[in-house]
C-alpha cells in the first residue's frame, strides 16, 4: 500500500503581485517501508514538497494523501495531531531543544504530543537512545554535543513515537561528509530495523545512492526518478 | 504538567539576567505595596482605634433624630426605660457584642465662682463605659483615674483656660427638660487629655449625678455606645440591631431608634476611604508594574525562540500545549517575584517595628507604628499578580502557538 500518494500538486507562494510557482505539477507515490531521496538544486521546491507532505503547508493545487489522508484539508490543530501521530521530522539544523538533555528530548514527543505514561516512556527513549549510540550521553544538554550527535538525537526523536513517516529535510547538509555518512547509514538501519518509511531531501550526490528511489527536481518539476538501491516498496511515478 | 512546569522553569533559568531583573521588578513591586498596606492599615487601625477606643464606641443606638441634633444635645430626645430594656435585650442576643455603656448627654455651664464657661457633659457608669470605651482612662492625665460620684472630669483645656485643678470645687449648671435649671457642686476628679473627633472635649460625670442636675424622675439615655468583639463585624452587627430594633415603632407609626456605625459618626471616615482609595492606586501600580514586565519578557521569549517554538509545532505540539508552556513560564515569574516579594515586605514591615516609628494623629504625638502582616494581605497580593501574570502571558502564549512552523522554522 502507497503511503503517500501525490498527484498533480501545485504550490504557489504570492507575495503581493507576484506569484512564484515552487512545485509545478509534481505526481509520485512513496511505498511503505521505503527509502525515498528527493535530491535537486537549491531552490528546486524539495523543501516546499516535504513541508506539504509533513503538513506544514497546504498545496495550492493537486492531491495529496498521507497514510490514507488528505492533508491537504487538515487545519492547524487536526494538521498537528496528524503529525503527531504519524510523522516524525529531522532538520537540517538538528532543532533540538535547548533546555532538555538528550533523553529528554527524545521523551518531548511522547510526553507533549502523545502522552504515554511513564513507564513505556523510559523503555522507549532507553531503546531509542541506545540505538542511536547516544547512551552515554543521555544527560548532556544540546550545546555539549557536536553536530553528528545532536542529528542522532533528531533521528532517535523522530523515530521514538513509532511514525508512519519519517521526513528528513537536508539532514547531512551542516554535517562533515564522513558524519554525513554515518547519519544516512544510522536513518537506513533504523528504517531496516523498524520498518519506517523516509523521505529525505538532500543536494549531497555522495548519500543518494543509498536511498531506494531518488526523485529529481529541478525548477519545481519532477524531472526524474530512479532507483539505484533497489528498494522495498520504493514505488514511484512521475 | 510536570514536565511542563520543568521545561518553563528551565527556560526562565536560561535567560538569567533578564528572569533576575524581571523577578526583581515584581519583586520590589510586591514589597512595596505590602509595606505601604501594612503600614496604611496600621495607620488606620490605630487612627479608628483612637476614635472608637476612647470615645466614640464602635456602634451607637439613639432615638431616632437624635444624632442630627447632637450638637444640641436635646434631653426630649432620650430613650425612656422601655427602649433601653429593648436595646439591652437587642445586644444580649448579639454575641459579637463586648461592652455597652449607656450615657446621659447634656451642655451645662461650668463655674469655677470666679468665670464660667459651656461644657459638654457625658454621664456615665464609669464600669461599663472604660469596658466600652478602653483607651478612656490612658486620657486622665491628672487624677486617680476614676469617676466617682460627685466627680467630674474636665477636659484639658477647659481646665487651663479656667485655672482648675484636681480637689478643687465647681459648680455645673444645667437646664433640665422642663426648660428649669439646676445648679449642682463637684469636686474635680481628674483632667482628661483632649483627642481629635467628636466628643474629643466633653467633660464626664457620674450616671447618677447626671440624672440629678437633670432631676430625671426615671433614669433615661441619650445614647447607648457599643464595643464589638472585633471591628471587622460592625456591618454584620448594625445589621442586626437594626432588624431587632427597626420594628419598634411610636405612636406615630416612626421608627424609635437609629444605629450607626462609628463610619457614620465621624468625618474620620473619610480619611479612612481615602487610604483605602490610595491602597487601591497602588494596587493598580503594583498591576501595571507586572503586566508591563512580564508581557515585556514573554514577548521577548517568543521572539527569540521562534524557532523552538516551530520545532514544537512540526513535530505535533498541540496549540494548546505551546499556550500553557508559555503561560506557566509567565506564571512561574510572576509566583516566584511574589513570593520573594512577600518575604522581602514581611521583613521591611519587621525592620520598621524594630525601628519604633512614630507618628502624630491630631493633638496626638507619639504615637508609636506597629504594623503587622496580614495574611489576607500576602493572599491578597499574590492572587493579584498571579491573576495578571496569566493575563500577560496570554497574548505572547497566544502568539506563539499561532506561529505558521515553516516561518517559524525559518527564522535565525
Amino acid at each position: 500500500m502507497d503511503l503517500v500518494v501525490a498527484e498533480r500538486i501545485t504550490k504557489d507562494y504570492v507575495n503581493g503581485k507576484v506569484s512564484i510557482r515552487a512545485l509545478d505539477d509534481v505526481s509520485f507515490r512513496v511505498g511503505s517501508g521505503a527509502f525515498v531521496s528527493f535530491v535537486g538544486p537549491s531552490g528546486s521546491g524539495k523543501t516546499t514538497l516535504l513541508n506539504l507532505i509533513g503538513c506544514l503547508d497546504r498545496p495550492t493545487s493537486g492531491r495529496l494523501r498521507v497514510a490514507g489522508t488528505d492533508v491537504a484539508g487538515l487545519d492547524r490543530l487536526k494538521g498537528a495531531i496528524f503529525r503527531g501521530r504519524h510523522l516524525g521530522f529531522i532538520f537540517q539544523d538538528f532543532n533540538l531543544i535547548p533546555v532538555l538533555t538528550v533523553a529528554e528530548n527524545v521523551e518531548y514527543p511522547l510526553i507533549m504530543v502523545r502522552g504515554v505514561e511513564a513507564g513505556r516512556r523510559r523503555d522507549k527513549v532507553a531503546r531509542l537512545v541506545e540505538a542511536v549510540g547516544m547512551a552515554a550521553e543521555r544527560d548532556k544538554f544540546p550545546d555539549q554535543l557536536s553536530g553528528g550527535q545532536k542529528q542522532r538525537v533528531a533521528i532517535a526523536r523522530a523515530l521514538v513515537t513509532e511514525p508512519d513517516l519519517v521526513l528528513a529535510d537536508e539532514p547531512t547538509a551542516n554535517l562533515d561528509s564522513h558524519t554525513a555518512g554515518l547519519i544516512i547509514h544510522l536513518m537506513k538501519s533504523m528504517k531496516d530495523t523498524l520498518g519506517t518509511t523516509f523521505i529525505f531531501s538532500t543536494h549531497d550526490m555522495r548519500i543518494v545512492d543509498e536511498a531506494d528511489v531518488v526523485h529529481t527536481l529541478r525548477d519545481g518539476a519532477l524531472v526524474e526518478s530512479s532507483a539505484p538501491g533497489a528498494g522495498v516498496g520504493g514505488e514511484s511515478h512521475a | 504538567m510536570l514536565k511542563l512546569v520543568q521545561i518553563a522553569l528551565r527556560n526562565l533559568f536560561r535567560y538569567k539576567r533578564r528572569t533576575f531583573l524581571t523577578m526583581s521588578l515584581i519583586t520590589i513591586g510586591v514589597a512595596f505595596v505590602l509595606v505601604f498596606v501594612s503600614v496604611t492599615a496600621s495607620f488606620k487601625g490605630m487612627m479608628i482605634g483612637e476614635i472608637t477606643d476612647s470615645m466614640l464606641g464602635h456602634v451607637q443606638i439613639h432615638r431616632r433624630g437624635y444624632v442630627a441634633s447632637l450638637d444640641n444635645l436635646p434631653l426630649n430626645l432620650n430613650l425612656a426605660p422601655p427602649a433601653i430594656r429593648n436595646v439591652e435585650e437587642a445586644l444580649g442576643a448579639i454575641p459579637e457584642v463586648e461592652a455597652y455603656s449607656p450615657r446621659l448627654k447634656f451642655g451645662g455651664v461650668f463655674s469655677n465662682f470666679v468665670e464660667s464657661t459651656n461644657i459638654r457633659l457625658n454621664a456615665v457608669d464609669p464600669a461599663k463605659e472604660w469596658a466600652t470605651v478602653p483607651l478612656l482612662p490612658s486620657r486622665i492625665i491628672e487624677g486617680d483615674g476614676a469617676i466617682e460620684p460627685g466627680e467630674i472630669l474636665v477636659p484639658e483645656l477647659l481646665a487651663k483656660g479656667m485655672k482648675v485643678k484636681v480637689g478643687d470645687i465647681a459648680v455645673v449648671v444645667a437646664t433640665n427638660e422642663d426648660g428649669s435649671v439646676n445648679g449642682y457642686q463637684f469636686t474635680i476628679g481628674g483632667v482628661l487629655r483632649s483627642v481629635t473627633g467628636p466628643g474629643g472635649r466633653d467633660g464626664y460625670i457620674h450616671i447618677e449625678d447626671g440624672r440629678k442636675i437633670l432631676r430625671l424622675q426615671e433614669p433615661a439615655v441619650s445614647e447607648v455606645a457599643i464595643r464589638l468583639h472585633r471591628i471587622g463585624k460592625l456591618d454584620g452587627v448594625v445589621a442586626r440591631l437594626e432588624g431587632a430594633l427597626g420594628p419598634q415603632r411610636n405612636a406615630q407609626g416612626q421608627p424609635v431608634f437609629e444605629v450607626h456605625g462609628w463610619t457614620k459618626l465621624t468625618p474620620f471616615s473619610n480619611i479612612v476611604r481615602m487610604i483605602d482609595v490610595m491602597t487601591f492606586f497602588i494596587q493598580l501600580m503594583l498591576i501595571a508594574v507586572v503586566l508591563i514586565s512580564i508581557m515585556n519578557v514573554m514577548l521577548m521569549a517568543v521572539y527569540e525562540r521562534t524557532r523552538e517554538i516551530g520545532t514544537m509545532a512540526a513535530i505535533g505540539t498541540r496549540p494548546g500545549r505551546i499556550v500553557s508552556l508559555f503561560l506557566v513560564e509567565g506564571l512561574g515569574l510572576g509566583v516566584l517575584g511574589a513570593a520573594s516579594g512577600a518575604a522581602l515586605g514581611s521583613l521591611a514591615i519587621a525592620v520598621l517595628n524594630i525601628l519604633r516609628v512614630r507618628f502624630s494623629f491630631g493633638r496626638q504625638e507619639g504615637l508609636v507604628l506597629n504594623s503587622g502582616v496580614d495574611p489576607s494581605d500576602i493572599l491578597t497580593i499574590g492572587l493579584i499578580v498571579v491573576a495578571v501574570t496569566i493575563l500577560a502571558s496570554l497574548r505572547p502564549a497566544r502568539r506563539a502557538s499561532r506561529l505558521d512552523p515553516i516561518k517559524a522554522l525559518r527564522q535565525v
